[in-house]
């Protein structure tokens, strides 16, 4: 009665493109990322297929966790990988399709109209998604701050240090260039003289007496993040066969 | 009752289901919803040990037997919790309705407890039905879902003044757990569905309500974190926590407990299954056996077996007023070393300015 409910579709994961077009517009995907994980889509798995035809038009294809993921942050990951392989020289076109989802059809002719999701949703959504974003760059900011923040304490800062820290002072890492990015992105301060711990609302640093719950505060956030991006991998990885490969990772 | 190492955990599973999500109950021309929503719960039992997991097919109809069998002959189970849940618009008879539910309430005395739903868009109406229902299945609690579309709507807020209404009268009429369902929703296209602020002015406005929030806002743990250290009457339901993350993510698992025993406390954390996503056997012997992994966990809160049996059982059944038996109860507090998280909980105070 139930047969062929649970097909599950091999796996598939777009390695190594053998046409150098195919992995620039692979490579420009890294860029796109799951606004509420804060991680590309293409380390999260999320990219089933990537490859260019000969008359240049890029054709993606995304897959999701489940069949209800929420179609607001799968809208902004269909339109950030269109804008990404557009913008890939050498790409004529692109489309982008997104998979097993049940607003496929809204979020994939949304995107490929260059519509906003309002349009895209006609009747049933009645904001876009620029604050949505915002507050998940806000989030990504905190869960930053304690992926820097976090070994130097370990290392022996002492909060006194930490906060007089500047960025331009805050030995470099990759968290730290991903932490910055993700600050300028906001708009907030991310010069070298700008300070490492500052409040992600307001833009302005955090003083001594306010700084441990703020370091708390920045680790509730990246658990949050961690633990959601890990109930993620496990379900696309049930859904898809993907291997689940990152784990239960720091 | 679960007994390992001398010690007895009375277990409250204060949030499981038995629901019918067989292809007969299909809404004709929903069928895709009614299926794609079925399965994305059976994706949720694949985080579950190997060895747990159902096909499909039992999984959407596992039945009354099945269920009894789970919860309370290998599942530790004392007391379960139903939350209804209506989806009709997919599901001709309901997915998990009161009714259904209460019938096995009064076939099994004393190991159910059902609990109720409202609506504050259903005006009037909506009162009216309450009132009944809270005579009919004696509820001492309601699951909310606030994301819920009706009639045009996009999902309503606690703070909503009709809302309001709706509170006082379950207060009125005895009903004093409202379970709020912040997690994974199915409407989340403008309105967001894990917005906890709601919850927060509610639980400010009704002080002698509890509030108990299911799956901890996830994905935000962190929003209800900052949110439930400020009010005294807001819970953290565990459903998901566990059964999501304890077996798939154990190390995840661990700094997610730590968070909440830091910011929620073990006096605010109760212990739901999720039945029948996860069995509860294996979740009630893996909370019983279970401590951080290492010492770099050394900076949250410990956890003691007072700690798990608070969770598993005591903290939902002071909320729903069930005796315990004398065995299964904490010792009286009198000797009780001072509880180790009030200086944290100081700290954590500091998050209300």
């Amino acid at each position: 009665m139930t047969a062929g409910l649970e097909t599950k579709p091999a796996p598939i994961t777009p390695q190594d493109p053998h046409d150098p077009l195919s992995a620039a517009v692979l490579a420009s995907l890294d860029g796109v990322r799951d606004p509420e994980l804060d991680e590309p889509v293409t380390t999260l798995g999320f990219v089933s297929s990537c490859a260019v035809t000969a008359d240049g038009v890029a054709e993606i294809r995304l897959r999701l966790p489940t069949y209800f993921c929420a179609p607001n942050f799968a809208f902004l990951m269909v339109a950030d990988a269109y804008d990404a392989a557009s913008a890939v020289p050498g790409v004529r076109r692109a489309e982008v399709v997104l998979e097993d989802h049940f607003a496929s059809t809204e979020i994939n002719d949304g995107v490929a109209a260059r519509a906003g999701f309002v349009q895209a949703f006609d009747g049933e959504a009645v904001a876009e998604l620029g604050d949505l974003r915002r507050d998940f760059l806000r989030k990504a900011v905190w869960a930053g701050t304690d992926r820097v923040a976090r070994p130097l304490a370990a290392a022996g800062y002492t909060e006194h240090q930490l906060a007089a820290l500047s960025l331009g002072q805050t030995p470099d890492s990759r968290d730290l260039q991903r932490l910055r990015a993700r600050r300028a992105e906001l708009g907030l301060p991310d010069g070298d003289d700008d300070p490492l711990l500052l409040d992600p609302a307001t833009g302005q640093a955090i003083g001594i007496e306010a700084l441990p719950l703020h370091l708390r505060r920045a680790r509730l956030t990246r658990v949050s993040l961690d633990a959601n991006s890990g109930i993620c991998r496990g379900m696309l990885h049930h859904r898809y066969g993907t291997v689940d490969e990152r784990g239960d990772t720091e | 009752m679960y007994e390992k190492d001398g010690e007895k955990y009375f277990v409250v599973d204060s949030h499981m289901h038995y629901w019918d999500a067989s292809p007969e109950n299909w809404v004709p021309g929903a069928e895709q919803y009614a299926k794609g929503w079925i399965e994305c719960f059976h994706a949720y039992m694949g985080l579950a040990p190997e060895n747990t997991h159902w096909p499909i097919e039992k999984f959407m109809n596992y039945g009354e037997e099945t269920m009894m069998k789970d919860l309370f002959e290998d599942g530790y189970v004392d007391v379960g919790i139903f939350q209804s849940t209506y989806l009709k618009e997919w599901y001709t008879t309901g997915f998990n309705t009161t009714e259904r539910n209460a019938q096995l309430v009064e076939k099994y005395p004393g190991k159910f407890i059902v609990n109720g739903r409202w609506d504050p868009r259903e005006g009037d109406a909506g009162i009216k039905q309450l009132k009944e229902d809270a005579k009919r299945y004696n509820l001492k609690g309601v699951k909310l879902y606030t994301a819920e579309w009706r009639e045009g709507s996009r999902g309503w807020t606690l703070k909503d003044p009709e809302a309001f209404r709706f509170l006082e009268k379950s207060q009125e009429l005895g009903i004093k757990n409202i379970h709020v369902h912040k997690g994974p929703t199915i409407w989340p296209l403008d309105k967001d569905a894990f917005d906890v602020s709601d919850v927060d002015q509610a639980a400010t406005q009704f002080q002698d309500l509890n509030f108990i929030v299911e799956h901890v806002g996830l994905p935000r743990i962190e929003d209800f974190c900052f949110m439930a250290t400020q009010e005294p009457n807001v819970y953290a339901g565990l459903s998901v926590v566990l059964g999501g993350l304890m077996h798939a993510r154990p190390k995840f698992f661990a700094k997610v407990m730590g968070e909440l025993l830091f910011w929620v406390g073990e006096d605010k954390m109760t212990f739901g299954s999720d039945y029948g996503i996860w069995e509860p056997k294996w979740q009630v012997e893996g909370l019983v056996a279970w401590d951080y992994p290492d010492d770099t966990y050394s900076d949250y809160p410990r956890v003691n077996v007072a700690t798990k049996k608070k969770i598993l059982g005591l903290n939902a059944a002071k909320l729903y007023d069930i005796e315990v038996p004398l065995e299964c109860r904490l010792p009286v507090p009198e000797d009780e070393p001072a509880s180790q998280d009030d200086a944290q909980l100081v700290d954590a105070g500091e998050a209300r300015r």
